[in-house]
């Protein structure tokens, strides 16, 4: 591996070298095809086996081939601590996400998107001493690469807390002032040390205190935005991690890398806007978080919630021709997408046409109701997309809204006023009969009333979502 | 300003390969159903794990001979970007899981 097989500009290279790049590579030439793969029903697992292969290419010929600077290889010992750190990383890794519920994988995917900002942060923290000060250019993409790793990390970490119902959400007016101070103070702290012309050693404080600095502004960034928005957040954080791993990319001059890491944080983005899109609101107006605390200005008369019997519930379903179960993160929390689906299931054997509507943002994760529904075994092709569905919603007999709220919301086509204003939604309203579960009389994420809820086509069924499903059934069975 | 030029003409390469891989990221991604969200984002969570090779080179520097501080936390970042990449593609593979059973 070490002879050398030719040199470019008067610098000798080594066959191992030289595979080393080849290797990296094939790895980035995986990641876009995994990705790509990734993209279709089909393909999507196959995709996802590419892009695993081509990581452990990618760090099997870095451990064998990388040369340090003295143009060894890495020496045995330190081969040895790094497989076993792997190995440590490998074995927690695969049981936690083999033993996880699926209901729980919202957090999990947070968790592990918080571990990788903390390594990106951690290599651009140990990397600054290296670092070579007249470079400005290559002191920026280390500082950077911290910084924005540290906010995914502590970030992410927050997301996790929240989804895993350990943190609650912290809103006030001051945290606006506050977070824009931080950051300020953050860059402002980076872009000092980037133009004060000292040694790394003589700036050792300054990049500790930058790094505490970051993971605050991770944590308080985090803090405000909760319920409808976690989607967005968590695919937010995401394109962070690949963009930092990619700032690492820079430092190592390593293409695997910056090509991964950027691939990442612009599918990452691109899924972040798709969201942003489909609640019609800006990421600026998710970040600062225009929801809740807003003045409502619906503050009319809304008339009686009006309940209804199981029997009358059953019988009502039983004799529909056509049925939309629009599910929220209420089902999530429940539980109830196995009993779900057993409602589901007995309706279609009575001939009932069942389908299940699916907001774009509904539930706590971009996709959370698809993967919730899968897990119960509903078959996908009855899982409809909002613009799909919405055309056939007048000639539906009973549309059964299972702890959703905000994604069935007239208001935000009737209310110009409303915070909601704007935001597609599914057109529940415009069938024949609504039956919404609830847990209790409380209002949405969004804290604005919802006049689906008093309207006189709509029948509330009160209590847990699973149990009431559970008692439906039973109902549906006794007919 | 012409740390910038410097810069730019350092990693000339580099940033060749950020300025297409954006674009690549964005279309590969586009039109993607919502269907795989879920398990799209958590794969591209997967691959952003690639700072693991960071991690390996860092600590395939570091002087073993002692513990160190440096040494130390190196470990950590390998230990956590491995993390990164195995939890994440072991978690997407089970979801996908569970969407193919379906299409029987």
């Amino acid at each position: 591996m070490n002879e050398i097989i030719g040199t470019l500009n008067g610098v000798p290279f080594t066959l191992g070298e030289t595979l080393l790049e080849l290797s990296y590579l094939l790895a980035a030439l995986m990641f876009v095809f995994g990705l790509k793969l990734l993209s279709h029903p089909e393909t999507a697992r196959r995709g996802n086996l590419w892009a695993a292969a081509g990581m452990l290419l990618g760090m099997l010929t870095t451990l064998l081939l990388h040369k340090t600077d003295s143009g060894n290889a890495i020496p045995m010992a330190n081969v040895w601590i790094i497989l076993a750190a792997i190995g440590v990383g490998s074995v927690v890794g695969w049981v936690v996400a083999l033993k996880i519920k699926m209901t729980a994988m919202p957090q999990l995917v947070s968790l592990y998107n918080a571990t990788g900002g903390a390594a990106s942060m951690l290599v651009a923290l140990l990397e600054f001493p290296n670092a070579d000060m007249s470079n400005k250019g290559s002191v920026l993409v280390t500082l950077l690469g911290m910084i924005i790793g540290a906010v995914a990390f502590s970030g992410s970490m927050v997301a996790y807390g929240k989804l895993d119902g350990k943190v609650g959400d912290i809103r006030s007016g001051l945290m606006k002032y506050v977070n824009m101070l931080l950051l300020i103070v953050t860059f402002g702290l980076a872009a000092w040390m980037l133009f004060s012309n000292q040694t790394p050693a003589n700036l050792n404080w300054a990049i500790y205190l930058l790094m505490v600095l970051s993971l605050l502004y991770g944590v308080l960034f985090v803090m405000p935005i909760g319920g409808a928005d976690m989607p967005v957040v968590i695919s937010l954080l995401n394109s962070f991690t690949g963009i930092a791993a990619a700032m690492a990319g820079f430092i190592y001059h390593n293409q695997a890398m910056i090509l991964g890491g950027i691939l990442v944080g612009a599918a990452g983005t691109i899924l972040t806007v798709l969201m942003c899109r489909a609640m019609n609101r800006s990421l600026l107006n998710v970040i600062i978080g225009a929801f809740g605390g807003g003045t409502s200005s619906t503050a009319t008369e809304q008339g009686e919630m009006k309940e209804m019997t199981l029997s009358d519930a059953a019988i009502l379903m039983s004799y529909s021709q056509s049925v939309v179960i629009v599910p929220g993160y209420g089902l999530a929390v429940a539980q109830a997408q196995h009993a779900c689906h057993e409602l589901d299931t007995l309706l279609s054997n009575k001939g009932v046409n069942v389908r299940y509507a699916i907001h774009p943002v509904a539930g706590r994760m971009p996709g959370h109701m698809n993967v919730l529904l899968a897990e119960a075994d509903v078959p996908y092709g009855q899982l409809v997309e909002m613009d799909a569905i919405n055309p056939d919603m007048p000639n539906t007999d009973v549309v059964v809204v299972i702890g959703a709220n905000d994604v069935v919301n007239p208001a935000a086509i009737t209310d110009p006023g409303s915070p909601i204003a704007g935001m597609p939604i599914i057109r529940a309203f415009e069938s024949k009969n609504i039956i919404v579960m609830k847990r209790g009389r409380g209002k949405g994420y969004a804290g604005i009333e919802n006049e689906l809820f008093f309207g006189e086509k709509t029948h509330l069924l009160f209590g847990n979502a699973k149990d009431t499903l559970q008692k439906l059934v039973m109902e549906i069975k006794s007919l | 300003m012409e740390s910038i030029l410097q810069f730019f003409f350092t990693y000339k390469e580099a940033i060749f390969i950020i300025a297409l891989s954006v674009f690549l990221g964005i279309e590969v991604i586009s039109n993607v159903p919502s269907v795989l969200h879920t398990p799209l984002m958590s794969g591209a969570n997967a691959i952003s794990g690639v700072i693991i090779i960071g991690g390996i080179i860092l600590v395939g520097h570091a002087d073993a001979s002692h513990l160190s501080l440096e040494l130390g936390l190196g470990v950590l970042a390998v230990i956590f970007g491995t993390l990164n990449v195995v939890g994440g593609f072991v978690v997407t593979d089970r979801m996908l899981e569970m969407f193919k059973k379906k299409k029987k």
